[in-house]
């Protein structure tokens, strides 16, 4: 599995100075590679938690009842990459699954961006994700992971995903650094264009 | 595997938290950097000196979460208690202020420079 957890008296820590804490979260069905493109860029090996939260009380802490109530829980996993002394970007493989979404705002709010992981021998996976990620306006990117299926071209993969043309579309191996570096960098230079648009309309 | 919160019964739980709920402990996000202000005590609730000891260095909440192996929530509370004792300092991150509002573009700049540094 990859849950395993490093231990804290061996993982790197951070910097004395480290203030600010970011945010990116891959998003994607099971097995598509997440835990992958997590551990190819981050500084630590992943580390896995969970956040749970009943269900009688969505967004309200209630303890109290979690004997009682059925209780949602999400298992997810992350790993960390020091920008500069003060800003670390903190990266999260979140599966798409129905339940997830109801503690998105609890857990994402805040996020940069995300990345919508496909394998495109199961495109269908993804949408429920990228339906959600329109729903809470998260911006995101596309990033297609080579399983050697058959090969479709980006038009054909946009049409199946019903995605809107201004959101970029890639491949990468999430086994390469290199690729999963590339695929982050995509992201945030669309957040940058994406924000700059804003800033001139304003 | 060990599964954090998942094979803690409930009356764990309860006793971490003394069963109450907090709505500060809301202001904590999952990279929040907390800081130890001061050194674990002798009598002090077991987590609550892991935390400490945790957080010599800046230390993400979510990363406290996974070595405690315990529910971010249930986390988030113990953190708040810490907190009101003064025995940490919490970084809150400073990214975007609200849902679908997109962060300013010198920070941007900065991660894609961190980035490329890789
Ligand atoms: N061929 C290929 N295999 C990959 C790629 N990315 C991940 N894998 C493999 O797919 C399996 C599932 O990946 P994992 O990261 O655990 O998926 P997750 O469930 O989304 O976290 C692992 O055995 C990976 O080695 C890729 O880009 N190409
Ligand atoms: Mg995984």
């Amino acid at each position: 599995m990859d849950s395993a957890i490093s231990d804290p008296a061996v993982r790197t820590p951070l910097v004395r100075t480290a203030d600010n804490g970011l945010k990116i979260v891959v998003v994607g069905g099971f097995g598509v590679g997440k835990t992958t493109l997590v551990r190819s860029v981050s500084d630590i090996r992943p580390l896995s938690t969970e956040e749970t939260m009943t269900q009688a009380s969505r967004g309200i802490d209630d303890l109290g009842g979690i004997s009682s109530k059925t209780s949602t829980t999400v298992a997810f996993d992350f790993g960390r990459i020091s920008l500069n002394e003060r800003t670390v970007l903190y990266l999260f493989g979140a599966p798409g699954q129905e339940r997830f979404w109801f503690l998105w705002d609890r857990l994402f709010a805040g996020t940069l961006g995300a990345v919508v992981l496909v394998d495109t021998r199961r495109l269908a996976d993804s949408w429920y994700a990228i339906d959600r990620l329109e729903h809470h306006g998260t911006p995101f990117i596309v990033a297609r992971n080579d399983f050697g299926g058959p090969k479709y071209t980006a038009e054909e993969v946009r049409d199946a995903l019903d995605l809107d043309p201004r959101v970029p579309l890639i491949d990468c191996d999430a086994r390469s650094r290199t690729s999963s570096k590339h695929v982050l960098i995509t992201l945030v230079e669309h957040l940058r264009a994406l924000a700059s648009a804003r800033e001139t309309a304003s | 595997m060990i599964r954090p919160g998942r094979d803690d019964s409930p009356d764990r739980l309860y006793t971490l938290t003394g069963g109450r709920s907090r709505s500060d402990a809301h202001d904590f996000d999952l990279v929040t950097l907390v800081v130890s202000e001061s050194e674990a005590t002798l009598g002090m609730q077991s987590e609550h000196a892991a935390i400490l000891r945790m957080c010599r260095l800046p230390t993400a909440v979510v990363e406290i979460a996974a070595d405690l192996r315990l529910p971010v929530s249930i986390v988030k509370i113990m953190l708040s208690d810490l907190l009101d004792m003064g025995r940490i300092t919490a970084r809150h991150p400073r990214a975007v202020p609200s849902r679908a509002e997109l962060p300013d573009l010198p920070l941007l700049e900065q991660v894609l420079v961190g980035l490329r540094n890789l």
